[in-house]
C-alpha cells in the first residue's frame, strides 16, 4: 500500500515538475524577437510558375534533403523494428523449446 | 493465423504504394504564392506533425487506462506509442528547419509552435528513457509521463493563434485550395496507414518481450 502510495506521489511529482518547466519555458521563449517575414501565415495561396519571381536560395535541395529524410527516417525504424521483433521471437522459440524439453 | 498477421503486411503495401506515388501526387499541386517551391515540404511535414499528436494521444489514453486498470495491454500501446512519437517527432524537427531555411530565412525560430512542439518531443524521449532506465516500477511513472505528452497536444495545436510566431496558422489546411487540398490529405492518409501498421508491429514486440520474460522465470523455476 505505502510502496503504491510512494510511485503515484513520484508520478504526480514528474508530472508537476513537467507541468511548471514546459509552463514557464514556452511563454518566456516566445517572447523573443522574431524575424520578418513575407511568407503566408494565415493561407495558402496558388500561383503559376511563370507569374513566380527569380528564388535567390534554391529550394530544391531543401525540399529533396526533407523528403530523403522522411524516407530514410520510416525506412530504417521499420527495418529496426523488423530485426528487434525477430530476435526476441526468436528468442521466446528457443526458450519455449527449453521449457517443453524439461516438462517432458 | 491472427488478423493482425494479415493486416499488418496490407497496410505496409499500400503505405508503400502510396509514399512511392506522393511525388506524383504533390507534383499535380500550384506553387505557392510567397513560398514556391519550398512549400512542397508541407505535403510531408504537416502529415508527420499530425501523426505525432494522434500517436501522443494514444499514448496519452493507454497511459491513463493503465493508470485507472493495470492491464499490461495500455502499457504496451503507451510504449509503442511513444517510441512512434518520437519518430514522428524527428521527421517533424528536421523537415520544418529545411522549410524554415527557405521561407524565413532561418533554420530555427524559438517561437511558441516550434518550442512547444520540441518540448513534446523531448518529453516522449524521456517517457523512453524512463522504461530504459527507470527498473521496477518505471511503467507508472512513464505512464504519468505519457498522460502529460498526451496534454500538450492541444497547447501545441493552437499555439500558433494564441502566441505571436511565423508559423503557418490552424486557418491554413481548412482554408486550402482543392488543388492544394488532395495532396495533403493523400499524404496524410499514407502517414495513418503506416502508422497504424507500424503501431500493430510495436505493441507484437512488447507482447513478445513480456512473453520472453515470463518465459526465463518458468525456465529458472
Amino acid at each position: 500500500m505505502i510502496r503504491a502510495l510512494r510511485s503515484h506521489a513520484r508520478a504526480a511529482l514528474v508530472a508537476i515538475l513537467l507541468s511548471v518547466g514546459v509552463g514557464t519555458a514556452v511563454p518566456v521563449m516566445a517572447q523573443q524577437t522574431l524575424p520578418s517575414t513575407t511568407a503566408a501565415q494565415d493561407g495558402f495561396v496558388p500561383v503559376s510558375p511563370e507569374d513566380m519571381g527569380q528564388e535567390h536560395l534554391p529550394a530544391t535541395p531543401l525540399v529533396f534533403a526533407a523528403y530523403a529524410t522522411v524516407w530514410v527516417a520510416l525506412l530504417l525504424y521499420v527495418l529496426t523494428l523488423w530485426r528487434r521483433l525477430g530476435r526476441v521471437e526468436r528468442e521466446l522459440a528457443d526458450v519455449s523449446a527449453k521449457l517443453e524439453a524439461r516438462r517432458r | 493465423m491472427r488478423l493482425t498477421d494479415r493486416l499488418v503486411p496490407l497496410l505496409l503495401l499500400i503505405a508503400a504504394v502510396m509514399f512511392a506515388a506522393a511525388p506524383y501526387v504533390i507534383d499535380t499541386a500550384p506553387y505557392e504564392s510567397t513560398m514556391g517551391l519550398v512549400q512542397r515540404i508541407f505535403y510531408f511535414h504537416f502529415p508527420s506533425a499530425m501523426t505525432m499528436m494522434l500517436t501522443a494521444i494514444v499514448c496519452g489514453i493507454a497511459s491513463a487506462l493503465y493508470l485507472a486498470r493495470r492491464k499490461p495491454i495500455d502499457d504496451r500501446v503507451a510504449v509503442a506509442a511513444a517510441e512512434l512519437a518520437v519518430v514522428f517527432g524527428v521527421i517533424v524537427l528536421i523537415t520544418g528547419p529545411l522549410w524554415a531555411r527557405k521561407a524565413w530565412g532561418v533554420w530555427w525560430v524559438w517561437d511558441a509552435r516550434i518550442t512547444s512542439t520540441f518540448v513534446m518531443w523531448m518529453v516522449f524521449n524521456a517517457y523512453l528513457l524512463l522504461r530504459r532506465f527507470g527498473g521496477p516500477g518505471s511503467e507508472v511513472l512513464s505512464a504519468a509521463v505519457g498522460f502529460f505528452g498526451m496534454m500538450l497536444v492541444p497547447f501545441v495545436y493552437w499555439s500558433v493563434n494564441f502566441w505571436r510566431t511565423l508559423h503557418p496558422k490552424t486557418s491554413v489546411v481548412p482554408t486550402l485550395p482543392v488543388d492544394m487540398g488532395i495532396p495533403l490529405y493523400f499524404c496524410w492518409a499514407a502517414f495513418t496507414i503506416l502508422y497504424v501498421a507500424l503501431l500493430i508491429v510495436r505493441v507484437r514486440l512488447e507482447a513478445s518481450r513480456s512473453a520472453l520474460e515470463e518465459a526465463y522465470l518458468a525456465l529458472e523455476d
